[in-house]
């Protein structure tokens, strides 16, 4: 029997007795979050090695399903050259540090995990980390043995001296190597051909606590005292309280508190989504009843008319006028003009939910003069950020730890949730797990925007595409950020220098903004999920249109590899040859171009993403209206692979997320409401929807990594609908596909 | 009060009795590996067996398993040493991301599979229906090929 299930076990005794009283009253089965490394058995802040030769690594990133909590161990576990496994992994609080002006990191570096960054941002400091105190271990052992630390080494936890016929473990060095000064030289780290754990297959470090049910997620909080609390939510967009009624509520066995939650206006910056009333009870379902049992008198808002039938309309009537030019390059008027065959098309791309299977939830208590948060998030520094802002405790005194985090996807890079938790916190004095059900989930969002995008192209005489424009009218994500000036809008949007930027020489975006009173924020790849679609199906389109072979007009386009300058996150540069590299890899393992039964169809398409690269080849049959996908052949370019298994996840889970949303969701607006709440009218795709031969390849590159978790994304919708054209004819530009091809 | 069998220990529940089987397993029992996703019945994450049967916990109240047998993820497992062939091909496939629905998975495959021992994909993409918003189902796919070959395995 496990610790963890005789706990549970003593538990299940005590609530017996106790009958359905405060689940809080017993504390047990608390999330694995440690401390920081601290002590005499660590050397730095993130080695501990037991008396065992068990090494703990602490993880200083959330884990939001990327791999992470693997990956960066392996760069530590890489240098400081131990077995992997004998390392155990410790999750890290935030850390920060006071400083004159403000705070900065105590650990060496951020922490916080969006844009595919985790890993390339910690790239050198883990290595080091583990190479440094490999390095305090081998001058611990010189110093004992009366030699120079040149004449040791290591093998995987021991230290070795030849010479004198020396094994020394790191488990008996540990403690004087930790009290060494560190050198003041850098340690030199390995060469890549050198390395035997990094670029290797490793599995998830918690898949046993994983598939145990022992691994704990910000939901699975319990703390002394702990009250559950939700909020009733506005359900028309920005709608304040006028009154309620909180009498039948307050019946229900179980709530102990009902109080009004004050949001922001419409159209301002905000630390929480909108106003509601917050109930507090003894148990997740009294609060959930409790809120059932709530009258509600809701002010009219400013949003009420807003509409998603409203939003594309007016879109279109705003492409009929000349927008905001935010990129002219050559002269795209006169090349249109002078273009032998010119191609015009709309696209519709649509506003949708982030929908992590763990909705949001943070335990928060608020004292006088500090304040204890456990949240999942992507971003621990903005959940302490948030929760100072709501309760004016400084931030040193704001203590933030992250759990595992059941789906990050951008969403919880907003920590809004963190800020309703320390609100009510501090409102009723207790300790509060505050909890969004999936309802509050679907309709309270940071969605991706919707938009629609005119594409323009120009052609000559050979077919060589002369002009290129996109003219886009969308909701810009950067809507109601404080300090943002309109005519910025369009940055989170339009990522200027994406493909073909610099290689059509005359290159034009426009840019419209549509407030409508969604909010919007940051959905895994943010724009590139959306440009890759109308990029990749328009030049799909475009060879269609002129008798081209699509592949070849891409390559052709792509062309041999160099390096272009690339302003973007993801720069300085990027390297279309490596997009023309895969192409061709998966259209040939694909078998691209050879001959199809009647209804079948093969689609490519390829993205540059965030400093990475992936393209797909999809093969569907589309017969009698119904839409099968056959065969998906994905491949990545991530320069170097630090942990291909982590890698392939990513690859699969991306594709999967880039074609579940093209297949099915949208979120959509009628009177000021969000008309989707559940996953019956959000429905995420299912295993069934997903061929069996499916296959990923990693092709390396290099020798630097870059991050993967939003790479695999944004081409995998385009390569589907392009063959969906091929086999039918038909051409998506509206997403989500839905019912188009009955 | 409800009484009832959770991971073969006998358990009483005294609060509403209208309570969904969810939030007894996870604020009364404190067996958090059962997750809460959906409510509805819509994504599985909730998946218990209710007499050997899985059955969507959020969707079940309390009331409805007096006097029946409820296993839940902690207690799948034969022994507290080993592991069920399920989780034993999960661990092999390295199948979670997250990991957040996977204890739903993993219940709700080990019931399949007893009605399905040697199931085809059809019969995978008809009778497996929770959700995974990682998208691992290429992984969960082949584990549960392999969770049958280890169930056969076991048996012969």
């Amino acid at each position: 029997m496990s610790a963890v299930l005789e706990k549970t076990r003593v538990t299940r005794r005590q609530v017996l007795v106790a009958g359905a009283g405060l689940a809080g009253s017993f504390v047990v089965g608390l999330p694995a979050l440690a401390s920081e490394g601290e002590g005499e058995r660590t050397i730095g802040w993130f080695v501990q090695i037991n008396p065992d030769g068990g090494v703990v690594i602490g993880a200083k990133e959330p884990e939001i399903g990327q791999g992470l909590r693997t990956a960066l161990p392996m760069m530590v576990a890489e240098e400081l050259d131990v077995e992997w496994d004998k390392v155990s992994i410790r999750q890290m609080p935030l850390g920060i540090v006071k400083t004159a002006d403000g705070y900065t990191w105590k650990y060496g570096g951020g922490q916080g995990v969006g844009g595919s960054t985790g890993l390339t941002s910690n790239w050198q400091l883990m290595r080091q980390a583990g190479a440094d105190a490999r390095r305090q271990l081998i001058r611990a052992a010189a110093n004992r043995l009366g030699t120079d630390e040149s004449q040791c080494r290591t093998e995987p936890g021991v230290v070795v001296c030849t010479s004198l016929g020396a094994r020394i473990p790191y488990s008996d060095l540990v403690v004087e190597a930790a009290a060494l000064p560190m050198p003041e030289d850098t340690t030199p780290l390995k060469a890549i051909e050198d390395h035997r754990i990094i670029g290797t297959r490793r599995n998830t470090i918690d898949a046993h606590d994983i598939v145990t049910g022992r691994a704990k997620y910000g939901f699975d909080t319990e703390q002394p005292h702990m009250r559950y609390a939700v909020i009733a939510r506005a359900p028309v967009l920005n709608a304040k309280v006028a009154s309620f009624d909180a009498a039948a509520a307050r019946e229900v066995d179980g709530v102990l508190e009902v109080f009004r939650i004050n949001g922001p206006n419409p159209g301002e910056p905000y630390q929480i989504l909108a106003s509601g009333v917050a109930v507090v009870a003894t148990s997740t379902w009294a609060a959930l009843k409790g809120r059932e049992a709530l009258e509600i008198e809701w002010e009219a808002s400013p949003n009420a008319n807003d509409s998603s039938e409203r939003f594309w309309r007016e879109n279109d009537e705003m492409l009929k006028d000349a927008g905001q030019v935010v990129l002219d390059d050559g002269d795209f008027d006169a090349a249109m003009a002078a273009a032998e065959t010119t191609v015009v098309r709309q696209y519709r791309v649509p506003f949708v939910n982030h929908a992590p299977l763990e909705p949001q939830n943070c335990y928060a208590y608020v004292k006088a003069d500090s304040c204890h948060i456990i949240a999942p998030t992507q971003m621990p520094s903005g959940a302490s950020r948030a929760a100072a802002a709501v309760t004016g405790i400084a931030r040193e005194n704001i203590r933030v730890e992250m759990t595992r985090v059941g789906g990050g996807f951008g969403r919880r890079l907003t920590n809004d949730y963190v800020a309703e938790a320390a609100m009510v916190s501090m409102r009723t004095g207790w300790p509060i797990q505050l909890v969004w059900s999936r309802e509050d989930d679907v309709r309270n969002d940071f969605y991706r925007p919707g938009g629609t995008h005119e594409m323009h192209a120009g052609l000559d005489a050979d077919g060589k595409v002369t002009a290129w424009a996109q003219r886009l009218a969308s909701g810009s994500k950067y809507y109601r950020r404080p300090n943002m000036p309109d005519e910025n809008l369009y940055r989170a949007e339009l990522y200027v220098d994406d493909f073909p930027r610099r290689i059509v020489d005359n290159l034009r975006m426009e840019y419209f903004h549509n407030a409508i009173g969604l909010p919007r924020g940051s959905w895994r790849a943010p724009a590139h999920t959306v440009n890759a679609f109308v990029i990749q199906s328009f030049i799909d389109e475009i060879a269609h249109e002129t008798g081209q072979d699509p592949l070849q007009l891409q390559l052709d386009l792509l062309g041999e590899s160099r390096e272009i300058e690339y302003s973007g996150h993801g720069g300085p540069t990027y390297n279309p040859g490596r997009s023309a590299r895969l192409l061709k890899f998966v259209a040939e393992t694909i078998g691209y171009g050879k001959e199809l039964p009647q209804g079948r169809g093969i689609g490519l398409a390829a993205h540059f993403t965030f400093g990475g690269y992936a393209a797909h080849a999809i093969e569907v049959t589309v017969a009698g209206g119904e839409l099968s996908i056959e065969r998906i052949v994905a491949a990545i370019d991530c320069g170097y692979a630090v942990h291909p298994n982590a890698v392939d996840a990513q690859l699969q889970g991306g594709t999967i997320d880039g074609l579940s949303t093209a297949l099915g969701l949208e979120i959509t607006v009628k009177d000021g409401q969000v008309q989707q709440s559940n996953f019956h009218d959000y429905p995420v795709a299912r295993i069934a929807a997903f061929p069996a031969r499916f296959e990923t390849h990693i092709l390396n590159w290099d020798d630097v990594p870059t991050g993967v978790g939003e790479i695999g994304l944004p081409s995998a919708a385009p390569a589907l609908t392009n063959a969906i054209f091929a086999a039918s004819g038909k051409r998506i530009r509206r997403l989500p596909i839905g019912d188009q091809l009955a | 009060m409800v009484s009832f069998k959770i991971n073969f220990e006998e358990v009483s529940f005294e609060g509403d009795s209208d309570t969904p089987l969810l939030w007894v397993i996870r604020d009364h029992l404190r067996l958090t590996g059962t997750k809460y996703g959906c409510g509805v019945g819509q994504c599985g994450a909730c998946t218990v067996h209710v007499d050997g049967v899985a059955q969507r916990s959020c969707m079940t109240p309390v009331s409805g398993i007096a006097g029946r047998s409820v296993t839940t993820i902690e207690g799948l497992a034969p022994s507290d040493a080993g592991l069920h062939p399920v989780q034993q091909a999960w661990l092999e496939h390295d199948v979670p991301q997250c990991g957040y629905c996977q204890a739903g998975q993993i219940m709700a495959t080990a019931d399949f599979l007893q009605r399905f021992p040697n199931p085809t994909d059809a019969q995978i993409d008809a009778n497996v229906t929770n959700i995974c918003r990682c998208g691992t189902y290429v992984r969960i796919r082949k584990a549960i090929h392999r969770a049958a070959e280890l169930t056969a395995g076991e048996e012969s």
